[in-house]
C-alpha cells in the first residue's frame, strides 16, 4: 500500500513541540508582548474595562455554541461557529490582558471557569437564551453594533495592547455585523411568519437594549445602523423600555447562572487537572 | 477528459463506444469528471457513497459538538469549536461533490432525515466524559483518514479532489486529538482514568469502521473494480492496528483486546474479532444513540423551515423588484 499519511508519524517524538499547531503548554495568548501598562493608564479601570468586554465576548460565544448541530441550514452552521470562535478568541486575549493589568496574573481560564455569575459584567441581552434564530439574529445584530462602535474607539486607546486587540476584532465585528444585518432583512422581508418573528424577537430585545449605552457612548452610532438596517428589513424600530438592574453591576438574569455551570462544570470538577 | 463524447447517463449497454471509453478512462487511472458519460451504477454507487459519507460529517458534529459549551479551558474550548465546524464544511463539500452526479443537497438531506440513507455508525455511541473527544480524534479521525486517504485517488474528479482537502483537516484533528490525550495522561489520576475509558469503549467501535469483514462486504468488489475504492475493509481495518498500537504505548493505555500481538511472522498485529452482529444492530438502527442523532437533525431541520422559506421569499421579492427597477 503506498497510502502514506501523517496517522504514521502522529506519535513521533520532537522536543520543541512545535509541530503542534496550537502549541503545547500553552498558557499566555499574550506570550512575547510588551505587557506593562503604560504610566497614564489607570490599571485597574483597565482592567476592568477588559473583563467587562471579554464576558460580553464569553457569554454570547457560549450562547453560538449553542446553536451547533441545530442550525437552520449548514452555512449558517459554519457562520454562527465562525462568529462563535471570533468572540471566544477576543475574550481570551482581553482576560489576558485583564489578569496584567489587575496585576493578579491570572490567566485567561482563571476568569473564564472561576467566577461565579455574580462577578460577570456582561450585559443581560447576550445571556438570554438563544430562542429562535429571529431572536439570536436581532441579538447579534444589536451586539454586534454595539461592540463594532466600542472597539472602533478602543482603537486609540492609551494601551497599546487593548488597541491592538480591538483593531483585530473591528475586522471579525465588521462582518458579525454585516451577517446579523443580511439575516435581518432577509426574515423581515422574507414572509409573514418570518416578520412575525423579527417583531417578536425585536420586543423582547428592547429592554435589554438601554444597558448597552449607560456606560460607553456609542448610543447615536449604534441606532443609526439600526435604524438603516430596520428600514431595509421593512421593521419598526424597536422601542426602548428600560428594565431595572444591570449586568453591568452583575445584576443578571436567572439564565447566566445555568450557562456558567454548563461551561465551567468539567473543569470545576477537576480543579488540578491540565488540559 | 473528452466532454464531447459526453452523453446523459442511463444508457448502459446502448452505447459501447461510451462503455469502452469509460473503461479505458478507469484502466489508465485517470479521472472521470462530471460532464463525461458514466454507467448508472456507477453514478448510482458514487451518489449512494458520498451523500453517505457527507451525512456522517453532520451526524458526526453532534457527538463531539456536546461538549464545546463543557469544554474545560477555552483552548480546547476553541480548538473543538473549529473542528465542529470544520466537519459542517467537510459536509458541504461532499453534498456539492453529490451534486456534481446530478443529486440534490436537499433531498439527500430527506433522505436522511427519512432514514433512508444511512450514515457512519460509529456516531451512534456516546461521548461521556471530555477524553471521549480526544479519543474520537485519536481513533474515529484515525480510522476516517485510513478510510479517506485513497480516497484521493478515486476515479470520480470532484470527490477525489474533497478528499484531499478533507483528509488535510482531518489529520490536523487527529493531531489536536492525540495531543489531547496526551496532556490529560501527564495530569491526574483521574484524567488518565477517564482516558482508558474512553479507549476502552471507543476502540471496537472504532474497527468496525472499516465496514464488515471482506467476505460479508457485498458492495466491495464492483467498487474496487471501478477503482471508487482502493483497498479492502480488512487491509484498511489491519493498517490501522498496526498503526494504532505503538502510539498507544507511547500514550500509556491499554487497548481492550486480549488477542491483540506482534505476529513475526506476516509482519502484523494479530487481533480479535469486533462484534459483528453488534455492527449489524447498530447499522439497523439499534444503536445507543441513533433515535437521538437523527431527531437532533430532524428538529434542526425542521425548525430551520421558515428560516429557509423566508431566505427563499426574500431573494424571489428582491429579484423582482430589480427587474421592475431595470423596466422602469
Amino acid at each position: 500500500m503506498s497510502d502514506d499519511h501523517v496517522y504514521m508519524t502522529l506519535a513521533e517524538g520532537h522536543e520543541d513541540d512545535t509541530r503542534w499547531a496550537y502549541g503545547t503548554g500553552f498558557e499566555d495568548p499574550l506570550h512575547g508582548v510588551d505587557t506593562a501598562v503604560p504610566d497614564d493608564v489607570d490599571a485597574g479601570e483597565l482592567a476592568s474595562l477588559c473583563v467587562t468586554l471579554a464576558d460580553d465576548a464569553l457569554v454570547c460565544a457560549q450562547r453560538l455554541a449553542e446553536w451547533t448541530t441545530r442550525a437552520p441550514e449548514l452555512e449558517e452552521e459554519v457562520a454562527l461557529a465562525n462568529i462563535g470562535l471570533d468572540l471566544l478568541g477576543q475574550a481570551r486575549l482581553l482576560y489576558s490582558r485583564a489578569g496584567q493589568a489587575d496585576g493578579t496574573g491570572r490567566d485567561e481560564d482563571a476568569f473564564a471557569y472561576f467566577r461565579d455569575a455574580g462577578d460577570f459584567r456582561n450585559v443581560r441581552l447576550a445571556e438570554l437564551p438563544n430562542g429562535d434564530f429571529a431572536f439570536s439574529i436581532v441579538r447579534l445584530l444589536v451586539l454586534a453594533s454595539w461592540r463594532l462602535a466600542h472597539f472602533e474607539r478602543l482603537t486609540a486607546h492609551r494601551d497599546p495592547v487593548l488597541a491592538a486587540i480591538a483593531a483585530k476584532g473591528v475586522k471579525e465585528l465588521t462582518y458579525h455585523r454585516q451577517y446579523a444585518a443580511e439575516w435581518a432583512v432577509r426574515l423581515g422581508d422574507g414572509t409573514e411568519e418570518s416578520h412575525g418573528r423579527m417583531r417578536r424577537a425585536q420586543e423582547q430585545v428592547a429592554p435589554y437594549l438601554g444597558e448597552l449605552f449607560t456606560a460607553y457612548d456609542v448610543r447615536d452610532e449604534v441606532v443609526t445602523v439600526l435604524r438603516q438596517v430596520t428600514e431595509a428589513a421593512g421593521l419598526p424600530m424597536p422601542v426602548y423600555r428600560p428594565l431595572p438592574g444591570s449586568g453591568r453591576t452583575g445584576e443578571h438574569t436567572e439564565h447566566l447562572a445555568p450557562l456558567l455551570a454548563e461551561l465551567q462544570g468539567v473543569a470545576r470538577a477537576h480543579p488540578e487537572g491540565t488540559w | 477528459m473528452d466532454t464531447t463524447r459526453s452523453s446523459p447517463a442511463g444508457t448502459d449497454g446502448a452505447e459501447p463506444d461510451l462503455q469502452q471509453h469509460f473503461d479505458g478512462t478507469i484502466a489508465r487511472d485517470q479521472r472521470i469528471e462530471p460532464r463525461d458519460w458514466m454507467p448508472e451504477g456507477y453514478r448510482k454507487t458514487l451518489i449512494r457513497q458520498i451523500a453517505q459519507h457527507a451525512h456522517s460529517e453532520i451526524i458526526g458534529m453532534q457527538p463531539e459538538g456536546e461538549w464545546i459549551t463543557r469544554a474545560p479551558s477555552l483552548r480546547r474550548k476553541a480548538i473543538l469549536f473549529a473542528k465542529v465546524q470544520d466537519e459542517a464544511g467537510h459536509g458541504l463539500y461532499l453534498y456539492s461533490a453529490a451534486e456534481t452526479l446530478g443529486a440534490d443537497r436537499a433531498d439527500l438531506t430527506e433522505r436522511l432525515i427519512e432514514g433512508r440513507q444511512k450514515y457512519s455508525s460509529i456516531f451512534n455511541y456516546p461521548t461521556l466524559s471530555f477524553a471521549d473527544v480526544g479519543v474520537i480524534g485519536w481513533f474515529v479521525d484515525g480510522a476516517a483518514i485510513c478510510n479517506q486517504v485513497p480516497l484521493c485517488r478515486s476515479s470520480y474528479g470532484p470527490y477525489a479532489r474533497a478528499m484531499v482537502r478533507i483528509c488535510k483537516e482531518e489529520s490536523f484533528h487527529q493531531r489536536q486529538g492525540f495531543e489531547l490525550l496526551m496532556t490529560m495522561m501527564r495530569g491526574t489520576p483521574e484524567q488518565r482514568e477517564m482516558v482508558q475509558d474512553a479507549v476502552n469503549r471507543w476502540w471496537w467501535p472504532s474497527l468496525m469502521m472499516f465496514g464488515p469483514p471482506d467476505d460479508a462486504s457485498p458492495n466491495s468488489a464492483q467498487s474496487m473494480a471501478w477503482k471508487i475504492k482502493r483497498h479492502s475493509n480488512d487491509e484498511l481495518r489491519r493498517r490501522f492496528v498496526d498503526m494504532t498500537v505503538p502510539q498507544a504505548e507511547k500514550l500509556g493505555v491499554t487497548l481492550p483486546d486480549p488477542e491483540l500481538r506482534w505476529n513475526e511472522e506476516r509482519g502484523h498485529h494479530d487481533f480479535g474479532t469486533p462484534d459483528w452482529d453488534e455492527l449489524m444492530r447498530v447499522i439497523k438502527g439499534d444503536g445507543p444513540c441513533n433515535d437521538q442523532r437523527m431527531e437532533r437533525r430532524r428538529t434542526a431541520h425542521e425548525e430551520g423551515t421558515w428560516v429557509r422559506e423566508a431566505a427563499t421569499a426574500h431573494a424571489a421579492k428582491q429579484a423582482a423588484r430589480e427587474r421592475k427597477g431595470a423596466v422602469a
